[in-house]
Order: C-alpha cells, then sequence, then structure tokens
C-alpha cells in the first residue's frame, strides 16, 4: 500500500499547531479532489479564522472571502462559472457566527455547492474565545466560569439545524479524532464533492475536529475531548442525504 | 517491500502517531528539529505493518508509505524545503 502527500497539498509547513485537527483536513480534501481528477477546475473559499491561509496549503485555486461570507461568495462562483467544482472551507466562527446568514440562506437555496465545516469549539485564530458550537460548562477566555453561567445559551448544533430545511441535500457530522473516525470523514467528503458533480445541490460535512492549544489541553487530551465530550454533544451521523 | 519515511523536519511532535499505532512502535525523539520541536520516529522499522494509521493521523503530513513498485521510493516531496 501507498500513502503519499497528495499533489492537491502543498510541499510547505503549515502554521498549525501540534495536534491540530486542520491539518487532517487539509489532506483528506486535497485527497478527494486527486482521486476525482477535478483540481484543473476546483475553486475554493478560504475563511477568516486559523484556516484563512489555505492558499498557501492547497494546489488549487482559492479565494479569500470576509470574515462568514464563503457560502456567498461560493454562490456567486458557482452560478457564473458552473462547470467549475466550488467548495468552501469554514470554522466553526465563520460558519456558525459571523456567517451563520449566508450558510442558512446558502443552505435554504439548495446551492450546488461543498461546504467543509471544521467544528473545534472554540475561536482558534484570536486566542480562545467561545464559540457558538463552545459546549456548555466549556472553559473558554470569555467563558471563564464555563459556557452557560451567564446566559450564553447552548451550543448550536449546524447540521440538526440545517437538516430541518428542505434545501440542503445532504448533510454529515464526522470526525477526526481516532483514524477509524479518519476514514469515514474522507467518506463523507468524498460523497459531498461527488454530490456537487452530480449537481445535486448543497453538501455540507461538519467536522469535529481538535484545539490543544485553546483547549488548554495535550494533543493526546485534546483527542479525548473529542471522543468523550464532543461526540456527546455533536453526534456523529448522516442527518440528510438525497 | 514497503519503505516508511518520517520527516523529522515536517513534525510538530504532537504524538498522535504514537497514540494510534497499533503495534506501540512509534516514539517522540528527546532533539529537536530546526523549527524546535521534537520529532516522532519509528522504533523498530522490521516491526512495522505499513497499515498507515500514523500518516492518517498526523495532521502534517510528516510520514509517508512508499510500495517501493515503479521506482517510488524517491522522495514525492514530503520534507519541506
Amino acid at each position: 500500500m501507498e500513502f503519499r502527500r497528495p499533489k492537491t497539498l502543498k510541499n510547505v509547513l503549515t502554521h498549525y499547531c501540534p495536534g491540530c485537527g486542520h491539518g487532517i483536513v487539509h489532506r483528506l480534501v486535497a485527497e478527494v479532489i486527486d482521486e476525482l481528477g477535478i483540481r484543473e477546475r476546483t475553486i475554493g473559499t478560504a475563511p477568516v479564522g486559523c484556516a484563512v491561509l489555505l492558499y498557501d496549503y492547497m494546489n488549487c485555486d482559492i479565494i479569500e472571502c470576509a470574515h462568514g461570507r464563503p457560502p456567498a461568495v461560493a454562490t456567486g462562483i458557482k452560478r457564473v462559472l458552473p462547470d467549475r467544482i466550488v467548495f468552501t472551507y469554514q470554522g466553526d466562527g465563520d460558519l456558525a457566527a459571523i456567517g451563520a446568514a449566508e450558510t442558512i440562506h446558502a443552505a435554504n437555496r439548495g446551492e450546488n455547492i461543498t461546504v467543509i465545516f471544521v467544528n473545534n469549539a472554540i475561536y482558534g485564530m484570536t486566542g480562545g474565545q467561545m464559540a457558538p458550537t463552545t459546549l456548555m460548562g466549556q472553559w473558554s477566555t470569555t467563558t471563564p466560569a464555563g459556557r452557560g453561567k451567564l446566559g450564553e445559551g447552548g451550543p448550536i448544533k449546524v447540521c440538526e439545524m440545517l437538516s430541518a430545511l428542505d434545501g440542503p441535500c445532504y448533510l454529515e457530522r464526522v470526525a477526526v479524532s481516532t483514524p477509524k473516525d479518519v476514514l469515514r470523514a474522507k467518506k463523507a467528503i468524498r460523497k459531498a464533492f461527488e454530490n456537487q458533480i452530480a449537481g445535486k445541490g448543497f453538501s455540507l460535512v461538519e467536522v469535529l475536529s481538535m484545539c490543544p492549544t485553546d483547549w488548554k489541553l495535550s494533543p493526546k487530551e485534546a483527542v479525548d475531548f473529542v471522543n468523550e465530550k464532543m461526540k456527546t454533544v455533536f453526534p456523529l451521523g448522516v442527518f440528510k442525504d438525497r | 517491500m514497503p519503505q516508511i519515511r518520517f520527516y523529522a523536519e515536517h513534525c510538530k511532535g504532537c504524538g498522535l502517531c504514537v497514540l494510534v499505532c497499533p503495534c506501540q512502535n512509534i516514539r517522540i525523539s528527546e532533539d529537536l528539529n530546526e523549527h524546535g520541536h521534537p520529532f516522532a520516529v519509528l522504533v523498530d522499522p522490521a516491526r512495522c505493518t505499513y497499515c498507515a494509521m500514523c500518516g492518517r493521523m498526523c495532521p502534517d503530513m510528516a510520514i509517508e508509505i512508499f510500495d517501493g513498485k515503479n521506482g517510488s521510493k524517491e522522495n514525492s516531496g514530503g520534507a519541506a524545503k
């Protein structure tokens, strides 16, 4: 068997912290683009957040968007260039906070795009503030007593929320905290791209990922946090598939 | 014969590969690489089963496996320049 760097992933050192899940998700997206043979006609839209430098790492066209607007930018690209494969790569602050409206309306319109949503339950780039997906009781710099004590509300479950709409064609939540989960995540990402190629409509894959630095945990403890805490709040599975 | 390669200069020493290796055949070095990170090394190449679980969990593409066919032994570019 062979396991080598996909051609869509540039040979550079990423800026991500040790144990961060972004590198794994980047590789999975790159592997799927390679396998489907769509690198020459793929356009990615990058978020604001830790993945803001996506254009330095992916060997395909990438557009950097205003904070939270990748689904709106992707909508424009896909409508003007319908033969291109358009994906967005977003974190929880980008997709579920400032970009919640764009996400919901792009999903509701059933835009034929692929959304990769990396959920690490915290704002990584800005230093560990509470995100919409932060768990109840979880420490962050803006919830020092744990989320929920001062009326912050509960975590937003994006897949469950979007599954109530008629627009999306495929919604799945996966993780990258074990090798088994990584393989499942790749399968889901591949399906999300295949749906777009088949013209089926809006596909979103939510990936539960580790943020050891801002969770103030070691990489091993961060993996345990995803497996033991995050997966109970954000159950893995397919929420919509038609 | 497959070959496994660890790129020390790409490794950040997170140890996710150590966690998932079914043979407990990976350890983190006591040395540091050029970026100041400790890095993963294979303990005993003879015990490696080339399952690639380490590579699949690696966030930094610091592990590659070559199948040894088609002269694919040369570095595909895993190492940072």
